[in-house]
């Protein structure tokens, strides 16, 4: 049996270049775009670990990206670390949330774990947003700095440009490892476990599996995830606010995923991709984006309920004309 | 090798099961039999660990299992297929098998190495043994209702199994597949020198494989012994074989 060619290509690294010119096209609004793009789309794909492989569904992701992303910003800002001990900080400090909080979910099933979940955000939330001395309560962490980017001028191109476009390449370069990370544990033995669990979870206890404690293996490392990607974001954002931890941050991934598809690994990037790219384009013709936010939503559930990758893959292997 | 001391289940004022015993030597292909709900599947999920006796003990191979949680007492040694096909249906079939290995072998802590590989030779063997090497590709939610009992059965055995609890294994089958696999059950159990328990409600398949058989009936044991003995009980005739007075 040998692994289909679709699954043979490397996809992050083809991905990871296509993207390397960006800053290039002449626009700062382009890098803007894309810089949110791929740190929103790593969150995304955080959430999927949960949502498409284990089949656990989370309203509460936000938490995870809002403590990593307040992580960092307080290890930079207020202490003075250097930014990559600080990033990683932000994600093993999400984990560590993950751990505390997800020992509580996974104890829950279904929807009453999807509550426990947006409950412990709202918890982190209200933390964020009342505890002035060290989150700067409502009015946040503004003016987080940069990481230091000197070194980046011995590089060739890359060397004059803005600071905002060599920060780009720092996010694209880190989120581009998150994902070989994540695609390699995807496709582990420990990410077959979660798939087993999410087809089956009666029949995976019977097979051996600890559910429970898979659940909260998959929980910590999708909230590590979620926490390394909001570092990144607070840092593009120039600041870090309490409504990175509110529920309506929640549902940007959840939407991303469901719009991109989360039976595909690349699901939530393309969705991520599809939702900031159509967000700038209609909010450039009407108020009314979440109008149409709403429309497209419906019409995928209903026409493409495998989101863009799911009809995309349908319809390849139609043309195709082969079973895979 | 499997004993059962008095367990008993309530469900609210409703006793389930009522201090059923049963006792199965090794190699023993044993069936439970009784009319719809008689109490089968609650004295098979007590065994199991899917519930909690209320009352009474079981042991395996001389270890107290009383309640232990099913995936422990999966990797002691006991493997089960359930009455309403329990896969994992949106993995191919060489995925279900496999993922049983993985699971039971304890490799799934494992999350760097790929998982395309591991395996593959002992699946495909399996697959072989009930009947699927064909099918190793398709969508298990895609084959048919007695493929995927066969598919079941196959993640039950990656499981190495001492004794297998099976709930019902023909349900649903038409008389061809339940004559076949009937034949790939006593097959695979003399291979693997497997100790079975299983229930049943079609005679034939009883009568014709089990060496010995316990009747339930409302919770109770009403008779136990080889087929013949079975056979002959007067109430066994009266309440479960239809035959009135």
């Amino acid at each position: 049996m040998t692994r289909p060619l679709i699954n043979r290509i490397p996809w992050t690294l083809i991905v990871f270049l296509v993207l390397l010119p960006v800053p290039f096209l002449g626009s700062r609004f382009y890098t803007f775009v894309a810089t949110d793009i791929v740190i929103l789309s790593l969150f995304a794909t955080s959430l999927n670990l949960l949502l498409g492989t284990t089949g656990l569904v989370t309203f509460g992701h936000a938490a995870y990206f809002s403590i990593g992303a307040y992580t960092t910003a307080l290890l930079m800002k207020n202490l003075g670390f250097p930014f990559l001990p600080s990033w990683i900080a932000g994600g093993l400090m999400a984990a560590g949330f993950a751990l505390v909080f997800g020992f509580f979910c996974v104890r829950l099933t279904k929807i009453y774990f999807a509550m426990l979940t947006l409950a412990f955000a709202q918890i982190v939330w209200a933390i964020c947003f009342k505890w002035n001395d060290v989150t700067g309560g409502e009015q946040g962490l503004p003016n987080v700095p940069y990481p230091g980017l000197d070194w980046m001028e011995v590089l060739p191109l890359i060397g004059d440009l803005r600071v905002s476009d060599k920060f780009y390449y720092v996010a694209l370069a880190l989120v581009a490892l998150c994902y070989a990370a994540l695609r390699r544990i995807t496709l582990s033995p420990f990410g077959r476990v979660l798939t087993v669990i999410r087809d089956n979870p009666e029949r995976a206890q019977f097979i051996g599996v600890n559910v429970r404690l898979y659940e909260l293996a998959a929980f910590m490392v999708s909230g590590a995830f979620a926490g390394l990607s909001g570092a990144l974001f607070g840092i593009f954002n120039r600041g870090v606010f309490p409504d990175f931890a509110f529920w309506t941050k929640s549902a940007e991934p959840l939407i991303m995923t469901i719009l991109g598809g989360m039976a595909h690994f690349w699901g939530p990037a393309v969705g991520a991709a599809a939702l900031i790219l159509l967000n700038q384009q209609i909010t450039s013709y009407t108020e009314y984006w979440p109008f149409v936010l709403g429309g497209v939503l419906i019409v995928l559930l209903f026409v493409f309920p495998g989101g863009i990758v799911g009809t995309l893959t349908k319809l390849g292997r139609r043309i195709g004309g082969r079973d895979a | 090798m499997l004993e059962v001391e008095g367990v008993s289940k309530r469900f609210g004022g409703f006793v389930a099961v009522d201090a059923v015993s049963l006792t199965v030597a090794k190699k023993q292909i044993a069936a439970v039999i009784g009319p719809n709900g008689a109490g089968k599947s609650t004295f098979f999920n007590l065994i199991t660990g899917h519930l909690r006796p209320d009352a009474g003990r079981v042991v395996l191979e001389g270890r107290d299992i009383t309640a232990a949680p099913p995936h422990r007492i999966c990797r002691m040694g006991m493997g089960r297929s359930f009455q309403r096909t329990n896969i994992f249906p949106q993995l191919t079939v060489f995925e279900n098998v496999q993922a049983a290995y993985i699971a039971h072998r304890g490799r799934g802590t494992n999350f760097w190495a790929s998982s395309a590989a591991l395996y593959r030779d002992e699946t495909t063997a399996l697959l072989q043994q009930v009947g699927l090497a064909d099918k190793a590709n398709e969508a298990a939610s895609a084959l048919s209702h007695g493929n995927q009992k066969q598919v079941e059965l196959g993640i039950a055995l990656a499981c190495d199994p001492e004794i297998l609890l099976l709930d019902e294994p023909t349900a649903g089958m038409s008389a061809a597949e339940t004559r076949d696999s009937i034949k790939l059950l006593q097959h695979l159990a003399e291979k693997f020198g497997l100790t079975l328990l299983f229930t049943e409600h079609d005679m034939e398949v009883v009568f014709s494989i089990a060496e010995k058989i316990m009747v339930l009936h409302q919770g109770r044991v009403i008779a136990e012994g080889t087929p013949d003995e079975v056979q002959r009980n007067a109430e066994v005739r009266r309440i479960y074989l239809g035959e009135r007075k």
